[in-house]
């Protein structure tokens, strides 16, 4: 409902998953014109698998994080309910 | 190591009715002068401050607004 | 094809209600060298760039749809629930009469966005170049709002914002480097 208010834990781990995502982020834009850097690979590809284990015990507290098959849903159907992201 | 700001003084004419400023100045970010990022640049100790940041390399970042504050 | 995620690429928070600076910062949204002109921009230049940077083209566009939520979400705290005076006292009475608060794609001046603002010429370098230009002037605007903002939160967010027009300026001119080839090679006279 719109006058559900979050939690601390959610801008926290909500904040944790951000930073890890951005490290895979700024990895993979170097990634594109540096192909061959082995040790920026091995990293992204670790920072990779955190955000997936952050993103499932992310979601267990507060729902879907993605759409079209990539999270999975709750009962009743989860992932339409307030609040977005630019709402929190 | 190339400096993140630089200075220079317009002409100033006596005719000039807002109070002049005497020095300018613009920036000048590291992307100018690295051309071509070298492998293992050294990266903030933590995500969260990559985050905060905007980069994952201290050697990419550029403050704003010009922490020296020489002139406007 | 694109997947939604359910999250800002950065925490983006405004400490008060203020439509004046809202009215500023949309010049990033629809403007000329706004997050929904570099999107289209580079998105639009993939199909005829050659293979080599077409991956960096499309993670960037890609990430500057992620952008262009921050300044909407920007845009949005910073005018919500402002009354219909408080819009008008800070110059978006025009835009009340059109649009509600609701957002639209112009610039800060109000001008309509217009895909007249992206480039394609189809020449590689051409293109990158007016790449790294549209960085270069990006990170311009955002030093600019800055300069007029009293938000220290908000201006958190934009140093981010412009931090990043520095990095995707840096991997553009890196493909640049690498259509090139050659990059050993100096003319001497």
């Amino acid at each position: 409902m719109t006058t559900k208010k979050l939690p601390p834990e959610y801008y926290q781990m909500l904040e944790e998953i951000q930073a890890n995502d951005f490290v895979a982020l700024e990895l993979n834009l170097y990634l594109d014109t540096h192909p061959n850097d082995f040790e920026a690979i091995k990293q992204f590809n670790d920072v990779s698998l955190k955000s997936m284990e952050m993103k499932v015990e992310f979601e267990k507290h507060f729902g879907p994080l993605m759409n079209f098959g990539r999270s999975f849903s709750n009962y009743p159907w989860n992932w339409k309910d307030a609040p977005w992201p630019w709402q929190v | 190591m190339f400096t993140q700001f630089k200075y220079w003084k317009p002409y100033i004419s006596p005719f000039d009715p807002c109070e002049p400023i005497r020095i300018k100045s613009y920036s000048t970010p590291p992307q100018l002068y690295i051309q071509f990022q070298p492998p293992g640049l050294p990266q903030y100790p933590t995500a969260k401050q990559a985050l905060h940041c905007g980069t994952l390399w201290p050697d990419l970042f550029s403050p704003y607004p010009n922490p020296e504050k020489k002139g406007n | 094809m694109w997947y939604y995620e359910k999250k800002l690429q950065y925490p983006v928070k405004v400490r008060e209600c203020n439509p004046r600076l809202a009215k500023f910062l949309v010049e990033q949204y629809g403007g000329a060298d706004g997050e929904l002109a570099a999107a289209l921009r580079y998105l639009n230049q993939r199909y005829t760039i050659p293979d080599k940077v077409i991956g960096l083209l499309n993670d960037i566009g890609t990430e500057e749809f992620a952008h262009l939520e921050m300044i909407a979400t920007m845009i949005y705290k910073l005018t919500k629930d402002a009354t219909p005076e408080q819009l008008k006292a800070a110059g978006l009475g025009d835009h009340y009469v059109a649009h509600d608060s609701a957002l639209f794609y112009n610039n800060a001046s109000g001008v309509p966005f217009t895909t007249a603002y992206i480039q394609a010429k189809g020449d590689p370098i051409a293109d990158l170049y007016e790449d790294i230009a549209a960085e270069e002037k990006a990170r311009a605007t955002y030093q600019w709002i800055i300069d007029l903002s009293d938000d220290p939160d908000l201006n958190d967010g934009l140093k981010y914002l412009r931090e990043r027009e520095i990095v995707h300026s840096l991997r553009f001119r890196e493909a640049v480097e690498i259509l090139k080839e050659e990059r050993d090679r100096k003319k001497f006279f």
